[in-house]
């Protein structure tokens, strides 16, 4: 159980982002976290695993409070997968054993190599492990990132817009991916992402933010008129159509 | 959800992983292979025709003729020893530099600190008038001028959060402020203290006596371990600053202490044997276009590379018109600049 209490931040210099952020997730559970450009949605994400440090809060995982962790083992509990993936003439192979990186002492060891094995071949890109991040589709390289979140054998999965570069095909690859991994493995992923209509497909839970607070927080029915009316602004109906549910905007909703 | 491949996939797709890290352990023994050559090539060149078997004994202490045996300890040995270790800081400084500020132009001489150690130079000799007291005491000022442009530099990173692209510009401003000071003073200088200066810019590796390759050893030893230690945490930066953090690495403090360390690496050889430029930008590109951008073997191909380039460069500075001893500063920059175009252009084209 990851449990968020009163949580605040604000970045040097400018008014409170993040006002008393507040959830509980079980694990096994894929939560969006939804909201209106600048709302604190990155902000609240980065605060999980102290890449930005809180104000105030705290963020207990299994009761332990990750920001009283050290880096290394906040990394053995928390993986994070960012919005962009830089190229670099790094091979498939060493940026999946980055992975593995919180938990080397001197060097790698036999245990390593397996998980970071194993994990290559959970996300299908064994047969690039010897080629470099630079020659990759944008697809590849999101599946590898997701290959060495995965090493590090997290209990939190955080993912930072991940599809938002991709085509049609590979955003639906790499959301079943992440899905599958959450409900397989018993690991919460959170994941702050602008298309409404992929996460009602793939996400289970649901955090609208507004004014860097939480709106409302729940399963899917969260997501209703009033919710996209005051939180986007925009007039829109949830029409449910083959067992799914998918976000329609009026011709005049803007 | 994938189906498992079988035995024989996975040999080929193990093969095309070890292919790759063949060819990055073959390049790293080439160019063991090549420097080892240098420093024969380097033991035998000089103004004594001296067998092979004779020169390898005299290093320690065991030729027949006691002539061979002092010009060996006393002269080409040392010089031999400083290419190395000086060519190996700076290429390593060069490497890491490159790394923790994510600028493939980083290095000693862009960041302003060789400019600082010339500024310092220039200081001991015209206005302290300390051209005559057997280069200590210009070491010691062009040490303290690298330093300051260093502590400078760590400084605008620490306290005032500048990006690591704004820390590079910064080198380029503070570059040239101290080209500018030290001009001013040479406006001033009379003409012996003139050409202490511009012999002092040439760069000399046979200057250095066994103390200063002491210490030179300490801190290029100091900072290969540091870096080695870390080198996964570089590989890790390559991904950015938020990626790297996530995966537990403490990326102010590791920037702060890289830094630290190759600039005072970078001072302690500039202020030993003068200038040398571009070996710290060159040689960990070259090696980038052999083995990629893993540390694992970056770190150590840096400092190979460096330690080659600079011994072969002065290898040919003290061959081609010999017995005259061209100065290395100038031959690094000579020959670096053409082979940096090079490089810059055919790795253009690959891209």
């Amino acid at each position: 159980m990851m449990q968020v209490k009163e949580l605040n931040f604000h970045y040097k210099g400018s008014p409170e982002v993040l006002k008393d952020v507040s959830f509980d997730i079980e694990p096994g559970k894929f939560l969006a976290i939804l909201g209106n450009n600048g709302v604190g949605k990155s902000t609240l994400l980065k605060c999980f695993n102290r890449i930005l440090k809180p104000d105030s809060g705290e963020v207990l995982l299994g009761g332990e409070n990750l920001l009283n962790m050290s880096g290394r083992e906040v990394a053995r509990r928390v993986a994070f997968v960012s919005q962009s993936v830089p190229d670099t003439q790094l091979t498939v192979h060493d940026v999946v054993m980055l992975g593995r990186r919180p938990y080397m002492q001197w060097g790698f060891t036999e245990e390593d190599h397996t998980i970071v094995h194993d994990a290559m071949h959970r996300l299908d890109v064994e047969d690039m492990r010897g080629r470099f991040l630079n020659q990759l589709s944008g697809g590849e390289k999101q599946k590898v990132m997701l290959a060495r979140a995965l090493a590090q054998q997290p209990k939190v999965l955080l993912l930072d817009e991940p599809t938002s570069a991709l085509d049609i095909q590979n955003q639906h690859q790499v959301l079943r991916l992440v899905r599958d991994i959450c409900h397989k493995d018993g690991i919460t992923a959170i994941m702050v992402i602008h298309d409404l209509n992929l996460a009602l497909q793939f996400c289970d839970r649901f955090l609208l933010m507004k004014d860097g607070e939480v709106y409302r927080y729940g399963d899917h029915s969260v997501l209703d008129s009033d919710a996209l009316a005051s939180v986007y602004g925009v007039k829109a109906k949830v029409l449910e159509l083959e067992n799914r549910r998918i976000v329609l905007v009026e011709e005049d909703g803007v | 959800m994938n189906s498992v491949p079988s035995s024989l996939e996975h040999k080929e797709i193990d093969q095309a992983y070890r292919k790759n890290q063949v060819r990055s352990i073959s390049f790293l023994a080439v160019l063991t292979g090549v420097l080892l050559v240098a420093v024969l090539l380097s033991l035998r060149a000089g103004s004594y025709e001296t067998p092979m078997g004779e020169l390898l004994k005299a290093i320690f202490g065991m030729s027949s003729d006691r002539k061979i045996n002092l010009v060996v300890q006393n002269n080409r040995l040392p010089r031999i020893l400083t290419a190395i270790l000086a060519g190996g800081g700076l290429g390593l400084a060069g490497c890491v530099l490159q790394a923790v500020l994510r600028n493939p132009l980083a290095s000693a001489s862009t960041l302003g600190v060789s400019q600082g150690a010339s500024f310092g130079a220039a200081f001991a000799i015209v206005v302290l008038g300390l051209g005559n007291t057997a280069g200590l005491g210009i070491s010691a000022c062009a040490f303290a001028g690298s330093i300051a442009v260093a502590l400078v530099i760590l400084a605008l990173s620490r306290f005032r959060q500048v990006s690591p692209e704004g820390i590079v510009l910064a080198g380029v401003a503070i570059s040239s402020m101290f080209t500018g000071a030290t001009t001013l003073i040479q406006y001033f200088a009379n003409e012996v203290e003139l050409s202490t200066l511009v012999f002092w810019t040439f760069g000399d590796l046979g200057a250095t006596g066994w103390n200063d390759l002491g210490g030179m050893g300490i801190v290029v030893a100091v900072l290969i371990a540091y870096c080695y230690f870390h080198r996964w945490d570089y590989n890790a930066l390559l991904s950015g600053e938020e990626t790297a953090i996530s995966l537990g690495i403490h990326v102010k403090g590791l920037t702060l202490v890289s830094m630290l360390l190759c600039c005072l690496c970078s001072s302690v050889v500039i202020s030993c044997v003068g200038l040398i430029s571009f070996i710290g930008l060159v040689a960990p590109h070259i090696v980038r276009m052999a083995v990629g951008n893993n540390h694992v073997y970056l770190i150590p191909g840096s400092i190979l590379g460096g330690a080659t380039l600079l011994l072969l460069g002065d290898l040919f500075a003290r061959t081609v018109i010999s017995p005259v001893i061209l100065p290395i500063g100038a031959i690094t920059s000579f020959l670096g600049g053409p082979l940096f175009l090079y490089l810059l252009f055919k790795g253009g084209k690959k891209q």
